[in-house]
Parts: C-alpha cells; sequence; structure tokens
C-alpha cells in the first residue's frame, strides 16, 4: 500500500495490483479458463452476428417469458459457479486429516463456503424461483405480461448485477470469509477490513433491490391481471404459491436491506449498531437477518411445493387432492413462518421462555407441510399415474423432503439444538430440504415447463440420469454428514484431527461427484434436446394433456401469449375447457397491445453495479459519478412516454393460422 | 406507467379516476385530518414538554395512544384508506404489514430484553 | 363452486374466450403497485424502529435524548410536515378538478415545507455534531440519526420526484399518466408522515422523558 502515490489512490481507492491474485494458482487457472470461455463465445457471438439479436430481443426485453428464461439461464450459470465451490470444499475436507493441509489455505477455504452458501441461495435458488414464477404465473392466469414490464426487466438485471459482483470478486480481490449470513462482529470492520465484505454487502443490496421489485410486480399482476372467471379460489396451486411467497418477497427483503445497510454503515462510517462497543449489540443483527432469514427459506419453497403439485395433478390425471386445504396450508405457512426466526440461535441465550415460544411455533409449522405431503400422496392415490421426468422428481422429493422435515423438527427441540447447532447436523439438515425440496422442483419445473418454453419436449434419457445421478449423489453427500454431525463435527473446519471421521468425509466427497455427473447430465440433456428438437417437437402446445391455461397456448407462445383471453370456469380451466368442448377462435383478430422493449432497464442496473464496485473499492468519484447517473438515468426514464405499442391484427392472424396449420397435423 | 394509448383514449374517459376507484378525499375531509393531526400532536408535545402527567411511564402510554390515533387518522383522512380500494387489496396489505411490523417490533424487543437479562445481568443498567 | 355449478346446469357450453374487444388499463395496476412498495418500506422503518428500541437507551456514557433533544425545534418540524401534508392534498384537489395553474402553486407550497422541514433537520444534525454527539459516538446517537435521516432521505427523494413532476405536468399537462405519478406521490408524500408521527413520537418525545 505504501508504494501508491495519492493520485492512485484518489483514482482508484484501495484497489492496488495486489488485489488481483495472480499467486493463487487456483484462481489464475479458473481466470484463464473463464477468460476463454468469454473470448470463445463473444467471439462466437460476433462471428454469428448475434450481438443485435441478443441486445433487441433478450436483452431490452420486457416480454415475462424471456425475463423468466434469462433468470433460469443465470441460475444455472450461477449453479456451477456453486457447485464448484462445494466441490473444492468436499475435496478438502475429505484430505485434510491428520497433519495433512489439503490444498485450501483456510483464507481460500473460508471464502468459498461464504461464496457457496451466498451463490446457492442469492443467485442460483433465488433465479430459479424467480425464472419459474416470472414464466408461468402470467400465462397460468391468462394474462398478457406481468403488471410493469419495464419493472420486471430491471429487476432482473440487477439481479444480474449482483450476481456480476460476487463473481468479480474472484478476481478481483477476494471474497468475504464470515459464512453466508455475515455475523458480526466477525464481519465488520475490525475483523474483516478487507473488500470481501463489502462485495458481499453490496452484491446482495443490489440484487435485493431487484428480488423486492419483482415480488412487488408479481403481486401486482396476480391480483390485477387474471383472466374473467378466474376468482381466488379457481388460481392454480402454483399461482397461488407464487403469490404467498411473493408477498414474503416483499415483506421480508426490505428488513434484510435494512439490516445490511446498517451493517454497511457500520463498516464505512464507523456507526454502531453491531459492534462491541460503545452500546452496540451484534446479536442484534443476528436477530433481524433472521427475521428476514426464515421466511426466506419459504420463499424458495413456497413456489416449489406449487411446481409439484402441478406436476402431481397433472402426472395421475386428476384435480389436486385438497385443493382448499394446500392453499389454506399455503397461507398459514405464509404467517407462521415470520413466527420462528429465534429457532435459528437458540443457543444465543434468550432464555427458556422464548426458547420454548419459538421452539413451539416451529413445530407448528410443520404441520401444514406434513399436510401437503398428504395432499400429494392421495392425489396420487388411484390416479392414472405417468412416470415422467417430473413425476420421478416429484416421488424423490417426498421422501427426500420428509426425511429433512424431520430432521427439522428435531432442531426445533431446544434443548437438542444445543447439541446440534451448527454442526454437520444441520448441515445435513438444511441441504436435505433445500436440494430435496427446492432443487428437485426446480428440476421438476424444468422438465414439465421446457416443452412450453421451447416447444420441444427434454430428452428422457439423460434426464433420467441425471435424476438418479442427483438422488442418489444426494443421500451419499449427505447422509455421512447426518452421521459426523451426531458425533459433534462442527460446520465449516478446513481441517480435522481425528482420522476416524476420514471415511465419512471420503464417502461424502463421493456423493458430491455424483451429483456434479447429475449436473453434467442435466447440461447434456439441454444439449441433446436441442440437437434432437426435430424429434422431441410438441406440436400442439399441450405435452403433459395440462390442466392449467399456460397448456391452452402454442409451445413456445407467442409474444402477446393469448390471441383471446381466456376465460376461467374451473379450477382446472384448461382440463375443463377440453371436458366441455372449447372451440379455438380462428377470426375476429385484433391488434394486441403490448409493452415495448427498452434498454432503460439494463442501464439503471449496470449503472448501479458500477457505483456497488466503486464504493467496495473506495473510489468515491466514481461512486458519486454513478449514483448521480443512476438518479439522471431513472429521472430521464420518466420523461418517456411511449412506452407500448400494438402488435398488427396481421401479425397475430398470421401466428394464429400457424397455429391452426400445426393443430390440424397433429 | 404505458402512456400512448391511455392519451388516446382521452381525457373523459379517465378522468381523476384511474380505474383505480379510490376517492381522493374533499376539500372537508383535508381540513378534517388537518385540524385533529394538530390537535393529536399538539397534545402529546404539551404533555411532555410541561411534564402534565407527572409519570414518565404514564406518559409514555398516553403519547403512544395519541401516536396510534393520528396515524389512523392520517390514514384515512390523507391516504384515504378504505375496505373498498382496489378490491380491499390495500387494506389486506396494510393489515398483514401491521401484523409483521408487529411481530418484527415486539419480537425484538422481546427477545433482545431476554438475550441481555440472561447474557449480561450485571451490564443491563450501561 | 356454485356458479360452476350452475354454468354447467344450463347445459350449454360456456364462452371460453374474450372474443369481444378489450379494454387496456394502462397503469392499472400502478397505484397498487405503489401501495406494495410502500408497505414494503414500512418495514425498512420497522428494522429501523425496533434497531432503536433495542439499542435506543445505550448511551455508551455518552449524551441521552433528554441532555441533546429540543422539543421546541422538533414541534416546528412537524408542523412544517403537516402543512406540507395538507398543501398537497390541495394539490391533488386542484388536480381533480383540473386546474393545473392552482396544483402547480400549491405544490411549489409544498415544496417550500418539505425544504423547510429538510433545513430544520440539517441544523439539528450539524448542532448535534458540533457538539460532540456524532452518528459513532453511541448506538443511541447511531439509531437515532440513521432512523431519522432514513426519513430525511425518504423526503429529500420526495422533493426531487415532486420537481420532476411539476416539470412533466408543465410539459404534458395532467394527462392520465402525470395524474397516476402525482397520486402515487401523494401517498409516497403522506406515508412519510405516518412514519414521522413514530418518530417524533417514539425518538424525541419518548426520548426526554426520563
Amino acid at each position: 500500500m505504501t508504494s501508491y502515490p495519492d493520485w492512485w489512490k484518489l483514482l482508484f481507492g484501495r484497489f492496488t495490483l495486489e488485489a488481483i491474485p495472480y499467486h493463487e494458482p487456483i484462481l489464475i487457472a479458473t481466470f484463464a479458463a473463464v477468460a476463454l470461455g468469454g473470448l470463445v463465445l463473444v467471439a462466437l457471438i460476433t462471428r454469428f452476428k448475434l450481438w443485435g439479436y441478443l441486445w433487441h430481443d433478450w436483452f431490452t426485453s420486457v416480454d415475462h417469458k424471456k425475463i423468466g428464461i434469462m433468470y433460469m439461464i443465470l441460475g444455472v450459470i450461477m449453479l456451477l459457479r456453486g457447485f464448484a465451490d462445494a466441490l473444492m470444499m468436499r475435496g478438502q475436507q475429505a484430505i485434510a486429516f491428520a497433519g495433512n493441509e489439503g490444498y485450501l489455505p483456510p483464507h481460500h477455504y473460508d471464502q468459498i463456503f461464504t461464496a457457496h452458501g451466498v451463490i446457492m441461495i442469492f443467485f442460483v435458488a433465488m433465479p430459479f424461483v424467480t425464472g419459474l414464477m416470472n414464466y408461468v404465473v402470467p400465462l397460468q392466469i391468462g394474462a398478457r405480461d406481468v403488471a410493469f414490464p419495464f419493472l420486471n426487466n430491471f429487476s432482473f438485471w440487477m439481479t444480474v448485477g449482483g450476481a456480476v459482483l460476487i463473481m468479480a470478486s474472484l478476481f478481483i480481490g477476494e471474497f468475504a470469509k464470515v459464512g453466508w449470513l455475515a455475523y458480526p462482529p466477525l464481519s465488520g470492520a475490525a475483523y474483516s477490513p478487507g473488500v470481501g465484505m463489502d462485495y458481499y454487502l453490496w452484491g446482495l443490496q443490489i440484487a435485493g433491490i431487484g428480488t423486492t421489485l419483482s415480488g412487488v410486480n408479481l403481486i401486482a399482476t396476480i391480483v390485477k391481471m387474471r383472466a374473467p372467471g378466474m376468482d381466488l379460489m379457481k388460481m392454480p396451486v402454483f399461482t397461488w404459491t407464487s403469490l404467498c411467497t411473493n408477498v414474503l418477497i416483499v415483506a421480508t427483503f426490505p428488513i434484510l436491506a435494512a439490516t445490511l445497510a446498517l451493517l454497511t454503515l457500520d463498516r464505512y462510517v464507523g456507526t454502531n449498531f453491531f459492534t462491541n462497543d460503545l452500546g452496540g449489540n451484534p446479536m442484534m443483527y443476528v436477530n433481524l437477518i433472521w427475521i428476514w432469514g426464515h421466511p426466506e427459506v419459504y420463499i424458495l419453497i413456497l413456489p416449489i411445493f406449487g411446481v409439484y403439485s402441478e406436476v402431481a395433478s397433472t402426472f395421475c390425471g386428476k384435480r389436486l387432492f385438497g385443493y382448499a386445504s394446500m392453499v389454506y396450508a399455503t397461507v398459514v405457512i405464509t404467517i407462521l413462518s415470520y413466527l420462528v426466526w429465534l429457532h435459528h440461535f437458540f443457543t444465543m441465550g434468550s432464555g427458556a421462555s422464548v426458547n420454548s415460544f419459538f421452539g413451539i411455533t416451529t413445530m407448528i409449522i410443520s404441520i401444514p407441510t406434513g399436510a401437503k405431503i398428504f395432499n400429494w400422496l392421495f392425489t396420487m392415490y388411484r390416479g392414472r399415474i405417468r412416470f415422467e421426468l417430473p413425476m420421478m422428481w416429484l416421488l424423490a422429493f417426498m421422501i427426500t423432503f420428509v426425511i429433512g422435515g424431520m430432521t427439522g423438527v428435531m432442531l426445533a427441540v431446544p434443548p437438542a439444538d444445543f447439541v446440534l447447532h451448527n454442526s454437520l447436523f444441520l448441515i445435513a439438515h438444511f441441504h436435505n430440504v433445500i436440494i430435496g425440496g427446492v432443487v428437485f422442483g426446480v428440476f421438476a419445473g424444468i422438465a414439465y415447463w421446457f416443452p412450453k418454453a421451447f416447444g420441444f419436449r427434454l430428452d428422457p434419457f439423460w434426464g433420467h440420469l441425471s435424476f438418479w445421478f442427483w438422488v442418489i449423489g444426494f443421500y451419499v453427500a449427505f447422509m455421512p454428514l447426518y452421521i459426523l454431525g451426531l458425533m459433534g463435527v462442527t460446520r465449516r473446519l478446513s481441517r480435522f484431527e481425528d482420522p476416524s471421521l476420514q471415511i465419512w468425509f471420503v464417502i461424502a466427497a463421493f456423493g458430491a461427484v455424483l451429483i456434479a455427473l447429475g449436473i453434467l447430465c442435466f447440461l447434456i440433456q439441454i444439449g441433446v434436446s436441442i440437437l434432437r428438437r426435430e424429434q422431441l417437437r410438441d406440436t400442439t402446445g399441450d405435452p403433459w394433456d395440462g390442466r392449467t391455461l399456460e397448456w391452452s397456448t402454442s409451445s413456445p407462445p407467442p409474444a402477446y401469449n393469448f390471441a383471446f383471453t381466456p376465460i376461467a370456469h374451473d379450477l382446472d380451466a384448461w382440463a375443463d375447457m377440453k371436458k366441455r368442448g372449447y372451440q379455438r377462435p380462428l377470426t375476429g383478430y385484433r391488434p394486441i397491445h403490448m409493452p415495448r422493449n427498452t434498454g432503460a432497464g439494463l442501464i439503471i442496473a449496470g449503472l448501479a453495479t458500477i457505483c456497488g464496485f466503486a464504493l467496495i473499492w473506495y473510489i468515491w468519484w466514481l461512486a458519486a459519478l454513478a449514483f448521480v447517473s443512476v438518479i439522471a438515468a431513472v429521472i430521464i426514464h420518466t420523461f418517456n412516454y411511449d412506452r407500448d405499442f400494438h402488435i398488427p391484427a396481421e401479425e397475430v392472424v398470421q401466428a394464429e393460422d400457424a397455429r391452426t396449420q400445426l393443430l390440424g397435423r397433429a | 406507467m404505458s402512456q400512448n394509448h391511455a392519451e388516446a383514449h382521452g381525457h373523459d374517459h379517465h378522468d381523476g379516476h384511474d380505474s383505480h376507484g379510490a376517492s381522493h378525499g374533499s376539500p372537508r375531509g383535508y381540513v378534517t385530518g388537518f385540524l385533529l393531526s394538530v390537535v393529536l400532536t399538539g397534545i402529546p408535545f404539551w404533555l411532555v414538554m410541561n411534564d402534565v402527567l407527572g409519570n414518565s411511564t404514564l406518559t409514555a402510554i398516553v403519547i403512544m395512544l395519541f401516536a396510534a390515533t393520528q396515524i389512523v387518522v392520517h390514514m384515512v383522512y390523507f391516504l384515504h384508506m378504505n375496505g373498498r380500494s382496489e378490491g380491499g387489496w390495500t387494506m389486506m396489505a396494510l393489515i398483514f404489514t401491521i401484523i409483521i411490523v408487529a411481530i418484527a417490533l415486539a419480537g425484538s424487543l422481546w427477545v433482545m430484553f431476554h438475550l441481555n437479562a440472561n447474557m449480561m445481568p450485571d451490564l443491563h443498567k450501561m | 363452486m356454485m356458479a360452476k355449478a350452475t354454468a354447467q346446469a344450463a347445459g350449454t357450453a360456456p364462452a371460453f374466450y374474450v372474443t369481444e374487444e378489450e379494454h387496456a388499463h394502462p397503469g392499472g395496476s400502478t397505484m397498487l403497485g405503489f401501495w406494495l412498495y410502500l408497505m414494503s418500506d414500512c418495514l425498512v422503518f420497522a428494522v429501523l424502529f425496533a434497531i432503536y428500541g433495542v439499542l435506543g437507551r445505550n448511551y455508551a456514557a455518552g449524551p441521552s435524548g433528554a441532555d441533546l433533544f429540543d422539543l421546541r425545534l422538533v414541534a416546528v418540524n412537524t408542523a412544517m410536515l403537516l402543512f406540507s401534508s395538507i398543501t398537497y392534498g390541495f394539490a391533488m384537489l386542484a388536480m381533480d378538478k383540473g386546474r393545473q395553474a392552482a396544483m402547480q402553486g400549491w405544490l411549489v407550497v409544498t415544496a417550500l415545507f418539505g425544504l423547510a422541514f429538510l433545513g430544520i433537520e440539517l441544523y439539528e444534525f450539524a448542532h448535534l455534531i458540533h457538539e460532540g454527539a456524532t452518528p459513532m459516538r453511541s448506538a443511541f446517537l447511531s439509531s437515532f440519526f440513521v432512523l431519522v435521516g432514513t426519513h430525511g432521505l425518504h423526503v429529500t427523494f420526495g422533493l426531487i420526484w415532486l420537481t420532476v413532476l411539476m416539470v412533466q405536468v408543465s410539459r404534458r399537462g395532467l394527462i392520465p399518466a402525470n395524474r397516476r405519478r402525482l397520486m402515487c406521490l401523494s401517498m409516497f408524500w403522506h406515508f412519510l408522515d405516518v412514519v414521522w408521527i413514530g418518530v417524533f413520537t417514539f425518538v424525541y418525545l419518548m426520548g426526554v422523558l426520563k
């Protein structure tokens, strides 16, 4: 630092050339691979002149379907990063025994487990869930887009901005070394002086704004834009769970934002919210972050419960058992999820009265969740089950999630939690519910709605292979962690003394490799499906004999989704239409009013990301400039009143006639 | 958000009520709300500044009641809250938010009070 | 469920598509969406109030609210905000009657009251910092400055927004989009009032109570 002159600090803040980790071979190799891959990608896009296409048809698109697909792509990319972290941790823990240091020094290992958690929750699970909701909800309710299409695009790019910052930390500086929720005082300025924590704070802050706005957007969409006849108790279950999820998002992400902002102030300004001295209280951070954190896990799982419900009723060929109870269970979970947060820190010392209250509420919340399992079971009972891939994921989920749920109830008992707190038992538990619940459900959702989005099915062979690798891999990777946790091994350790534990870590590492193969098979599945798309083509728009409105339009749906807005008469509106002999109108098309694409969302989010980057590195001039630019860009955007257009009737006629021909051929 | 179309329709179509059905109140409503809030602000200030009640716990409870009343007054007269606008969804959102705010506030205070009492009994009065 | 039964009983297949012309309602969701945003903002303030509630008596041997707060100043400040609220209300009434000039006039008055509020608040902050009661001094002062400051920041953005809207109204008139924006700002402005009620009660008034 001393060798850098003042003008350098003025221009580049605390950025120095030492911040580039060229002394870390792992990072350099990664960087080389990423840079090479990026260059090849850029070259290919340029070679095939795709920049204009990408910009006009995707990046600036306000079409909820394209934004949904972009969220899914973001999720897959970040899954690869997050899983690479997982493999590195498993590898380190499998070898670092009895004097062997392993291959990851502690400061690197600590960054990896932090990055793994942050990425998997915020940039894998959240984009996947948001992507599914974005794509499916407007189609399911018979709408042509979301309530605020521009905001949707902006939200997406803010999420990307957060992801970019997190990824940038890999090659410029470092990432946080504090665990995924960054408890102070460890995460405070005194113990984490580097840029890692600031990457964490600004990355999450920027992505969080996007998430909150997308929550507002989807609530307004579901409330205001349902097809005629679709009253609340005729909404598809996925739409219901999405509604509850977005309510949770709007009512919790501000808490995260405020809490992180306070920690940011502690670090940047020197306030005393979560410090050890001058009256600050680090425990208050733990309290606040979990008021967000617990509803967050329901934000992830609720829409996935919706996916499973859709899958169950479609592939069992009957109405979902206990629709009303499913809805009520979801609503109850939405409220109850705010009453359990303290079970994440029973050991903090609030005493018996507080702990018993939160222990009991935690056990209570498992009741509506359990009711759902029975609903799916009874949907299958005497159903005509088709064991397509989404259905297989549902079955794997039901078994796995019940195990995870039961270990969760064990952890809900405060005295038991005093033993198991922060042990690998806990790690096994939440991976059990997040992988066995959320991830399996995301794959079920991808397999289920992929034909809707692209007009062809996913290749079943590679899908099954991926399925079995994932499911078996999950059990091999995480059952040993339950055992280790019961033996008292705590989380986040990079090396061990007791060699008798090693075998379990080796097994777990093998399980992680199996899951890696599962991910590989998934990617191959996508590739193979694209190559074989003509054999896998679906011309009907309804490949699974679906029951909800998204299956009533073509695959992929036209930009306007529905030439004529459907009218819902029944809970399973599309099944009802098929049963009662609907007639698809073939004439009388009108111009359709649609929102216009705009680059404003990308530009504003890009400026916000630059602002975040500048703040991380203390480049104050750039931060101020970027912040003022954000405000200016927003204001300029509000002066644009020309935000929509009409798709001419002739275009609608063309698209619909093409569909009529396809349907005739089928 | 979107403009073109609405302009084409002209003002007569929308005329003040942007298809959301909320009222903007009347001069009488605003003045009533204003006078009420002046009174509801004035009394707590008077109570505290002149130490009228002579008991800080009682004063605290009384001014909190005034605050709650004034919030309701603002909601009704300035924000025009009622159970009908947007099909009751704004009211529903408000009630839900109040519940969550109450849980977060009361819960945090309760949890942190017990924590302080248990973990640093001597330092409690710092 | 009942409605469905009757539809089926009728025997004829009901209409499954809206075939007549549909009226798009541009911005029909804006008011609800903005209200939802305000609710999310409520949660931000809830966190700041919770922080103040938990840390607000941790003076760290520094000054307390009773030592620092000048209630007369706060009373004046509160009056500014209340006046700005009713003048904004008058602006909305003028808007309803389509009287653009009157509305702009009331908005200017609102902005002036808002500026006065901010000015007084900045004066208060500067005074406190000058006395050594900085946000860094104690957890109480940290939470005080951040809670009151966040409210002030909202007022600042409200003023920027107000200015932008006045320009937009003068350029395009009271078109539906501008009316909608004015109504959103109205909700925002009155929402800040509601938060301020919490601030002056919990922070200032209860802060000086022993």
